[in-house]
C-alpha cells in the first residue's frame, strides 16, 4: 500500500482545502489588482469589479441564475441570516409564520428562534428516518399568514438531500418565499434555481474548494422580485441589499471555484461516491452492529455517517487520530448534548454517542480510504474489547432491559 | 481538545482491562453510568479474604477517552488497599492525577462510583453469605 500522508482528512463537510488553482486565480488579487470594487474613478476599481463580476457570473452559472442575482455576503451563515431575517422584516405586515426543520444548520435555527422573541411564529417540521423532509407536511403547514420557507437543500450530518424541487413547486403554489440552505449541496449536485422553484439560495464558498470569509445568497430577481430588508447598512453595495467593500480575491477564488466544480462535478461524483461505498462495504465486511444513518441513496456523494455500537464517538476519534473525521457523541460538543440532527432521525441516544461522520473530497485517495478502513476496524474493535456494553451484548443481554442509572 | 500525556498513556495501553468471575465470592462487581449518558464504567475488586486487601481490580467502560482513562487508573488505585482505603478514594485525585480538564471532571466522578459500587458489592455479598 502506497503510503498516505497523515492525518488523513475526512471531514469535508467542516471545510475544504482551497484548491491550488484557486489559489493561482486568487493571488495576484492581494497584492497587484486591490482596488476598491467600489472606486468608480480609475483603473484599479474598473479591474476590480471587473473581476468581481466575472464571478458573480461564474457562481450565476453553476445553479441556472441569472449574473444580477447574485449577492455576496462573508458566507453561509451571513446569508442564512440575510434570507431570513431580510424576508421577515420586509413581508412583516403580509404575515409572521416561517416554516423550517429541525435538523437546519444552527444558522438557520439560531435565526429563527430570534425572530421568535420578535413576534413571528416558527414551525419546526420534523423529518422522517432519512432525515428528509416530506413535501407534504410543508403544504399541510403552510397557512394565510406564512411567508417564508427555510428547508436545506443537504444535510450537514448526515448528508440527505430533500426533494427541493417538490417543496419548491408548493412554495409556488402557495405564493411563499422558498428559501434553501446550499451550503453542503452546491457544488456537488447540480442545481437548477429555475427548475426548483428556489427564491433563495445561500452558498459557502470554502465548503467547495474555495476560500473561506465568503460567500453569496442567491435573491430571485423575477416572478417574483425578491426583496430583502438589509442586515448591513453602509454605502448601499451589492442591489442595497449588503452593504460594505467586496473581498474582490475571496470572490475571485469563489467564481473560479464554482467554475471547477461545475466542470468536475461528473466525474467527481462517480470517483468519490465510489470511495465513499468502498469505505462503507470496507467496514460492513470487518464489523458487526454498524449502523448508517441517513438516506440509503438521497444523501451527498461524499458523505458517511456511521454509528459503531458500543464504542463512544470521541474515544473512537481519539484512537485513530490519523483520521481527522467529526462525530455526533456529546463529548465532542461544547453542550455535551449528543447530535440534535441524529436524535431528529431517530437515532437513539446510546447509538448518536457512537456515531462518526466521513466527509470525503477531491484530494481524497483511494490509499487514504483503504488505510482508513483498516485504522477505523482495528480501533473500534480495540475499544469494543474495552467496552461492557459490548460484552453485555454478545452475552445476550437486552441492553434495553437494564435500568441505569442516568447521570 | 489535547489531552494531557497521562490520558493518553492510560488510553493506548489501559491497565487491567477484563473481567472477573462476578459469581466468585471474592468479587464485587460495580456498574455505573448509562449508555444514553455516552459512558458506563464496569469495575470489579477481587479481595483476599483472609486479609480485606484488594488483590487484583479489571475494568471495562464505554465512553470518552478520559473516562477510559479515569477507569483504568481507578483499577491501579485500588489494588492493594484494603476495602476502606478504596472507599476513602475521591475523584480529586482522579483529576489531579490525570490533569482532567473542568469539563471531563464527570469522568472522574464516575470512576470514584465504580470503586465504591463494586466495593459495596463485595461486602453485599459478604454479609449475605454469613
Amino acid at each position: 500500500m502506497k503510503k498516505a500522508k497523515f492525518p488523513i482528512y475526512l471531514d469535508s463537510h467542516a471545510t475544504t482545502a482551497v484548491d491550488p488553482e484557486v489559489f493561482r486565480t486568487m493571488a495576484p488579487y492581494f497584492t497587484e489588482v486591490f482596488g476598491n470594487a467600489a472606486s468608480r474613478n480609475h483603473e484599479f476599481g474598473w479591474t476590480a469589479e471587473a473581476a468581481v463580476e466575472k464571478g458573480r457570473g461564474q457562481i450565476a452559472r453553476l445553479i441556472g441564475a441569472s449574473d444580477k442575482e447574485i449577492i455576496f455576503t462573508s458566507g453561509a451563515t451571513e446569508s442564512n441570516n440575510l434570507a431570513i431575517m431580510g424576508a421577515a422584516e420586509m413581508l412583516r405586515s403580509r404575515g409572521n409564520h416561517i416554516i423550517t426543520s429541525t435538523v437546519e444548520h444552527k444558522a438557520v435555527l439560531d435565526t429563527c428562534h430570534y425572530l421568535e422573541t420578535k413576534g413571528f411564529e416558527i414551525t419546526f417540521l420534523p423529518v422522517d428516518k432519512t432525515g428528509r423532509v416530506d413535501p407534504d407536511s410543508v403544504r399541510k403547514a403552510i397557512k394565510p399568514q406564512t411567508i417564508l420557507v427555510s428547508l436545506m437543500m443537504a444535510n450537514n450530518e448526515v448528508g440527505t438531500i430533500n426533494p427541493i424541487a417538490e417543496i419548491g413547486k408548493i412554495c409556488k403554489e402557495y405564493g411563499v418565499l422558498f428559501h434553501t440552505d446550499g451550503a453542503q449541496a452546491i457544488g456537488k449536485i447540480p442545481v437548477d434555481v429555475e427548475k426548483m422553484g428556489i427564491d433563495l439560495l445561500s452558498i459557502s464558498a470554502h465548503k467547495m474548494y474555495g476560500p473561506k470569509g465568503v460567500g453569496a445568497l442567491y435573491v430571485r430577481r423575477k416572478n417574483p422580485r425578491v426583496r430583502l430588508a438589509p442586515q448591513i447598512h453602509g454605502g448601499g453595495h451589492e442591489r442595497g441589499m449588503r452593504s460594505g467593500t467586496l473581498n474582490v480575491p475571496g470572490i475571485v477564488g469563489f467564481g473560479k471555484a464554482a467554475e471547477v466544480a461545475a466542470a468536475t462535478m461528473e466525474t467527481e461524483t462517480k470517483r468519490v461516491s465510489a470511495l465513499r461505498d468502498r469505505l462503507w462495504a470496507g467496514l460492513q465486511a470487518e464489523l458487526d452492529e454498524i449502523y448508517l444513518n441517513g438516506h440509503p441513496t438521497e444523501r451527498l456523494y461524499n458523505n458517511l455517517n456511521v454509528s459503531f455500537a458500543f464504542v463512544e464517538g470521541e474515544s473512537l476519534m481519539m484512537g485513530m487520530k490519523e483520521l481527522a473525521v467529526s462525530s455526533g457523541s456529546a463529548c465532542t460538543s461544547a453542550s455535551l448534548e449528543p447530535s440534535y440532527v441524529l436524535r431528529a432521525i431517530g437515532v437513539g441516544e446510546d447509538l448518536a454517542h457512537t456515531s462518526i461522520r466521513f466527509g470525503l473530497g477531491r484530494f481524497t485517495t483511494e490509499e487514504e480510504i483503504d488505510y482508513a478502513i483498516q485504522k477505523v476496524c482495528e480501533t473500534v474493535k480495540k475499544l469494543r474489547d474495552l467496552s461492557p456494553l459490548y460484552e453485555m451484548a454478545k452475552e445476550g443481554v437486552d441492553l434495553k432491559s437494564i435500568q441505569w442509572a442516568a447521570h | 481538545m489535547a489531552y494531557t500525556q497521562k490520558v493518553l498513556d492510560h488510553f493506548e495501553s489501559p491497565k487491567n482491562v477484563g473481567t472477573l468471575d462476578k459469581n466468585a465470592s471474592n468479587v464485587g462487581t460495580g456498574m455505573v453510568g448509562a449508555p444514553e449518558c455516552g459512558d458506563v464504567m464496569k469495575l470489579q475488586v477481587e479481595v483476599d479474604e483472609a486479609t480485606g486487601i484488594i488483590k487484583d481490580a479489571k475494568f471495562k467502560t464505554f465512553g470518552c477517552g478520559s473516562a477510559i482513562a479515569s477507569s483504568s487508573l481507578a483499577t491501579e488505585m485500588v489494588k492493594g488497599k484494603t476495602l476502606d482505603q478504596a472507599l476513602q478514594i475521591k475523584n480529586t485525585d482522579i483529576v489531579k492525577e490525570l490533569s482532567l480538564p473542568p469539563i471531563k471532571i464527570h469522568c472522574s466522578v464516575l470512576a470514584e462510583d465504580a470503586i465504591k459500587a463494586a466495593v459495596n458489592d463485595y461486602l453485599a455479598k459478604r454479609k449475605g453469605s454469613k
